[in-house]
């Protein structure tokens, strides 16, 4: 089990890499000279000069990228090319307000999504499963910026409860963005759940038509004993894939969520950085949400082993 | 689906007409795929008819008549322009389906050509390449887009390739599982004893056999990427003002939207009937051809 772990951190650590090696190179293609395009046609020679030095552009990018990679493991992802701050900072001071909007997401929407699908598969082809079904068929079938705008569209405008935008910036106290926190997070949590609800939906459907269900229950069992002790968790295994990966993948969810509600988080970090063509930013960013995918896919790998015996004593 | 036109007197039709014979009768055999066909072919059809379902010109500034409501002559209202938003909205397809339509090919035909070829032949060209688009995966896509857009700016040709580039790895994962259970069977050790290219392989052997699992990745590819160039428009780096698109349109619309609010909802229910009719095709495919949508969904 410990030669497995290792072996899963290895090709973590390899896929970290292996992105930021991508990303580095996709933004090294910036048509012409990086230093001219970041800060236009009209930019004074010195200027421009001043630039080149500072991102190192006048060693070959493959140099560049070690250094680059040198100091980021130092935890030093170098200056802002727009607001000279170092990206460090900003990117922990936003990382924070993010979390706080996924981290909310996350639980709910983990939690009520394995509940619904729970009840779907259970109530198969009853009108409650009907609903929940076709609800997650339609929360698949649109887009975040459409959830947030109809969420404004009832809790902002129609019932005012909550505000539309925030318009704090990131270094503000958690306090006074907790009132604006939960509709970015409601629409997170709509987005994540609608793959969730279906993944656990159809593993609960196969598992209860499964054998050694049958056996259970012929085995007079109660309905609960059977249904937490035996189904649920071979139900459940192929869904924890689904949410390592809706969880990898909330990050993107949070660029267009941000943007919606004007949130101080890493999306709207980014988006700016991608309007002002701030490298150092969206190099750093971009490494994050590799951290991010890879780490949920290896919490995911140890939560798949948990609920299935046969992954700890296989020892492939 | 070039099937339909295979007449019933072919008596010896070739694998590859049966196999896509059985998406077409998959097609027609399942509601849940039949509705979706139609809510696809639907948008199509209005985004090629729109000059003849509407008399205004979806880019017509008319600012007199600026933020109105709906009227018998503006059968959606204004928007802040004086545009017509039903105009805007039927043509507003345009962008978001000629997009998806290359880039969902691309991707996808790119990513089943991989897939077969690493399960066929596997060992370290496999191994390399599987890593290699974990890399890729590792990016969220609309961060990666934007990564993209920043280095190469907004033209329709890099949206495209950049979809393609970040959709096809998720193709090829699901093609090479399925090819994979091909790989072993008879009849492609025999094509290769025969001393077959690996070309006349994939084509001859893998392909017929994994197209119902390309099918339903050919819907289920489509419904992400029209979902994200509609993100990509909708933050303004997709269709350019005043291209009409449902994405811009509700950006563009959001800040009236307690004055207008058909100006915001309509591109809204536009843009959630397309996906949806993508997602009932893929649903009803995977489950009449028994592919896991699970692992497609993975």
């Amino acid at each position: 089990m410990i030669g497995f772990i290792a072996r899963r951190l290895g090709a973590m650590v390899l896929t970290i890499v292996l992105s930021s090696l991508l990303v580095f190179f996709a933004l090294q293609a910036l048509p012409g000279d990086v230093a001219t395009q970041v800060l236009g046609q009209n930019a004074t020679p010195d200027a421009v000069a001043a630039l080149r030095e500072k991102l190192n552009l006048n060693q070959p990018p493959f140099q560049r990228y070690l250094s680059w990679v040198g100091n980021a493991v130092q935890g030093d992802f170098g200056e802002s090319t727009a607001s000279g701050d170092p990206v460090g900072a900003l990117l922990w001071q936003s990382l924070r307000n993010t979390l706080l909007i996924a981290g909310i997401a996350v639980v709910i929407g983990i939690v009520a999504s394995l509940v619904l699908g729970i009840v779907a598969g259970l109530q198969r082809d009853k009108p409650a499963d009907h609903v929940i079904s076709g609800a997650s068929l339609v929360a698949m079938s649109i887009p975040e910026f459409v959830v947030a705008t109809l969420l404004v569209l009832v809790f902002a405008i129609a019932i005012p409860i909550f505000p539309a935008v925030v318009l704090s910036d990131a270094d503000t106290s958690i306090a006074s963005l907790l009132p604006s926190i939960w509709l970015p997070a409601a629409t997170l949590a709509i987005a994540l759940s609608a793959y969730i609800v279906r993944m656990a939906r159809a593993g609960v459907i196969d598992t209860m038509n499964s054998e050694f269900v049958s056996a259970a229950r012929l085995r007079g069992l109660t309905r609960s004993q059977v249904l937490f002790r035996h189904a649920l968790p071979s139900a459940l295994l192929p869904t924890v894939n689904v949410i390592a990966l809706n969880i990898a993948w909330l990050i993107g969810g949070v660029v267009v969520v941000e943007a919606v509600f004007n949130y101080p988080g890493v999306g709207k970090l980014m988006l700016d950085a991608v309007y002002d063509r701030d490298l150092p930013i969206l190099q750093a960013i971009a490494v994050l949400s590799a951290m991010v995918y890879a780490l949920s896919n290896l919490a995911a790998d140890m939560a798949a082993m948990a609920l299935n015996p046969r992954l700890r004593t296989g020892g492939r | 689906m070039s099937a339909t036109n295979t007449s019933a007197t072919n008596t010896s039709p070739t694998a590859s007409q049966t196999r896509s014979r059985a998406v077409w009768n998959a097609i027609r055999g399942s509601r849940v795929t039949t509705i979706g066909c139609v809510l696809i072919l639907l948008h199509v059809l209005i985004a090629l008819a729109a000059p003849l379902l509407t008399p205004f010109n979806p880019v017509a500034n008319d600012s007199p008549n600026a933020l109105m409501g709906a009227t018998w002559q503006h059968w959606a209202g204004t928007d802040q322009y004086g545009r017509d938003v039903l105009a805007r909205t039927l043509y507003g397809g345009r962008y978001a389906l000629i997009v998806s339509l290359f880039a969902t090919a691309a991707a996808v035909g790119l990513g089943t050509i991989l897939g077969c070829v690493a399960a066929l032949r596997g060992g370290w060209f496999d191994a390399v390449l599987m890593r290699l688009l974990d890399g890729i995966l590792a990016v969220p896509a609309i961060l990666a887009l934007l990564v993209v857009v920043t280095a190469l700016g907004t033209g329709t040709a890099i949206i495209v390739l950049a979809i393609t580039i970040i959709y096809a790895p998720q193709v090829t994962r699901v093609v090479r599982a399925a090819a994979q259970n091909i790989v072993p069977l008879d009849y492609v050790s025999a094509a290769r004893a025969r001393g077959e290219s690996w070309w006349s392989i994939l084509t001859g052997e893998l392909l017929p056999n994994v197209i119902d699992v390309v099918a339903v990745e050919v819907a289920l590819r489509a419904s992400w990427v029209v979902l994200v160039i509609s993100s990509l428009s909708f933050l303004g780096f997709g269709a350019n003002p005043p291209t009409p698109d449902w994405g811009l349109m509700v950006a563009e619309n959001r800040a009236a939207m307690t004055v207008v609010p058909l100006a915001t909802l309509a591109p809204i229910i536009a843009l959630a009937t397309l996906v949806l009719g993508l997602n009932m095709a893929a649903d009803g495919l995977s489950k009449s051809f028994g592919v896991d949508k699970g692992k497609a969904a993975a």
